[in-house]
């Protein structure tokens, strides 16, 4: 059974990662570049299978930044990914080809932040229309811009 | 099937000379079950390939939340899941609550687990009507299960209409507790609809179990594997009727369930009739906690923060946190970053719903049309849940 021990020795090996201090969930920071290989290793040798969900958050000055939550149904065990993109980037790599599941989560993360996923086989819209300018969740853009009813 | 990711999957057929057919189903279909469209295309009867198109009920909710105040939302945090309202304002206040490490009374706690499972007994009592008038014919001829099923939802409804004043979005649960308290009779009320719905369960079972038709049209429909279960995140009674021994209320437990006793059912077949098994099961498992609790409901007050009267009066300090509890349909979950102020700095809201219907388009391909219906219905999704 895989322990938070183990979880937290074998994401050290990433350069650059923060590991928060609490075990549930398992906070981890990493770098934009690791994001994919990270993934890769909790699914395939930790057994982090279970794909809960995948967001951003828009930190202003800060720039961007995705999260996603996995889980290891069988160890209880949580891991709350972060990755921040840096001032003014919004691309990041595609969890698509590790969890099924990001294929939507993404698409809505598009929708919302203008973040592009390298490598998602669809990128477009999922929850608005697809003629809608501007990305509603980013903090730039206020709560009551108006939006004309007709097409 | 790890080599090509794409939600059109393409599945060759032999059909010689026939060509394909793009058929839309929905937004506005009576079994589309809210407002969902579905792009078929079709070759002959089968489906082989399905975009599934979301977004009619989009209200944008996590941009709502930054602009509403912590003792505001949560009566809004009810429309998202709203056949399932109390499991979803659940979700919100526990985040606010425990970011800012503010302590629930025993008897809040209870309560608010209470109205959880009734909603659960409630919202399965509408999954299984709309499933079986959805799968139409000799199920009762349409809308016979159905009017049984929702005049077993009227009764549980009626409880809640004498608890909160409201029968569908409540507005029960606020930061530090719950808003009301049970009134006088309620306890001997509550027992009754439970005592006589647990009854009529059986009724349902005798009229479906036996039924060629039912077994026909649910099993080996729409099977999801154990491995896609996981990878895409469908969650609740979804998952657990492939084989995935997984319930937040028993692995990571939340507010006062490691009190009660009660069995997690769990299928290994993934299809229809396997998802049914596991929600008639969760039925009675739901009634029993409900027992529980009215046996063992302790004495204090409702809300460690009552009376509200400014908009301003919770303040939750910087943190971030990510509260989840098991809804009728699955993993509700709220992702909330707080930064000090009476709003939320952002709030992510992780609907079952929107989980469970991105698995559609890697199940419905080879099934016929009439199996959509049949798979979307055992799905039971909320579009309020979908969209946000």
């Amino acid at each position: 059974m895989v322990t938070v021990a183990d979880v937290r020795t074998r994401v050290s090996s990433f350069a650059g990662a923060q590991v928060g201090e609490g075990d549930s969930p398992i906070a981890i920071t990493i770098a934009p570049t690791d994001w994919l290989p990270l993934a890769v290793a909790l699914r395939r040798e930790l057994g982090f299978g279970f794909f809960s969900f995948m967001s951003a958050v828009d930190w202003k000055e800060d720039g961007l930044e995705v999260v996603a939550w996995v889980d290891n149904t069988d160890a209880r065990l949580s891991v709350l990914m972060k990755t921040r993109l840096g001032v003014g980037v919004t691309n990041c790599a595609s969890l698509v080809s590790e969890y099924r599941g990001a294929n939507w989560m993404e698409r809505e993360c598009f929708d919302m932040f203008g973040i592009r996923f390298e490598g998602h086989p669809d990128l477009r819209r999922i929850l608005l229309s697809d003629d809608w300018v501007g990305h509603p969740l980013l903090k730039s853009y206020d709560v009551d811009t108006p939006y004309p009813p007709y097409r | 099937m790890a080599a090509e990711i794409s939600p059109r999957i393409k599945t060759e057929l032999d059909y010689a000379g026939a060509e394909r057919l793009t058929m839309n189903m929905g937004p506005q279909h009576p079994s589309a079950h809210g407002v969902f469209r579905a792009i078929l295309t079709l070759e002959g009867e089968t489906v082989v390939e399905v975009d599934a198109v979301i977004g009619y009920l989009h209200r944008c909710h996590e941009k709502l939340a930054e602009t509403l105040a912590y003792v505001q939302y949560p009566s809004i945090a009810s429309k998202t899941d709203y056949v399932a309202a109390m499991t979803s304002e659940h979700a919100y206040v526990m985040a606010a609550e425990r970011i800012a490490k503010i302590d629930v009374p025993r008897r809040a706690d209870y309560l608010r687990v209470l109205v959880a499972e009734l909603q659960r007994v409630a919202s399965h009592c509408l999954w299984l009507g709309t499933w079986c008038m959805d799968m139409g014919g000799a199920l009762g001829g349409g809308a016979t299960i159905f009017l049984y099923c929702i005049r077993e939802r009227e009764l549980v409804l009626d409880l809640f209409e004498k608890l909160t004043g409201a029968r569908l979005l409540y507005g029960f649960h606020q930061v530090g507790g719950v808003r009301y308290d049970v009134p006088a009779g309620f306890a001997a009320d509550c027992r009754q609809t439970i005592d006589l719905i647990e009854a009529r369960l059986l009724e349902y079972e005798a009229m479906l179990e036996d039924n060629t038709f039912f077994l026909m049209r649910t099993r080996g429909v729409g099977v999801i594997s154990r491995e896609l279960a996981q990878e895409v995140g469908i969650s609740g009674p979804l998952l657990r009727a492939s084989g995935v021994d997984f319930d937040l209320r028993r692995d990571l437990p939340y507010s006062v369930y490691p009190d009660f006793q009660f069995k997690v059912p769990v299928e290994t077949d993934g299809d229809c009739l396997a998802r049914y098994t596991v929600r008639m099961v969760e039925f009675r498992e739901s009634i029993s906690i409900v027992r529980q609790i009215l046996d063992g409901l302790p004495e204090g007050p409702i809300s460690s923060r009552p009376g509200v009267k400014a908009v301003a009066q919770v303040r939750v300090p910087k943190g971030e946190t990510y509260t989840r509890v098991e809804g009728p349909r699955g993993e509700v979950g709220c992702y909330l970053i707080a930064d000090g102020g009476p709003r939320p700095y952002r709030m992510k809201w992780r609907g079952a719903s929107f989980s469970n219907l991105a698995v559609l388009p890697f199940i419905i391909p080879g099934h016929s049309v009439a199996d959509v219906v049949a798979i979307m219905g055992s799905v039971d999704p909320v579009f309020g849940e979908v969209d946000r």
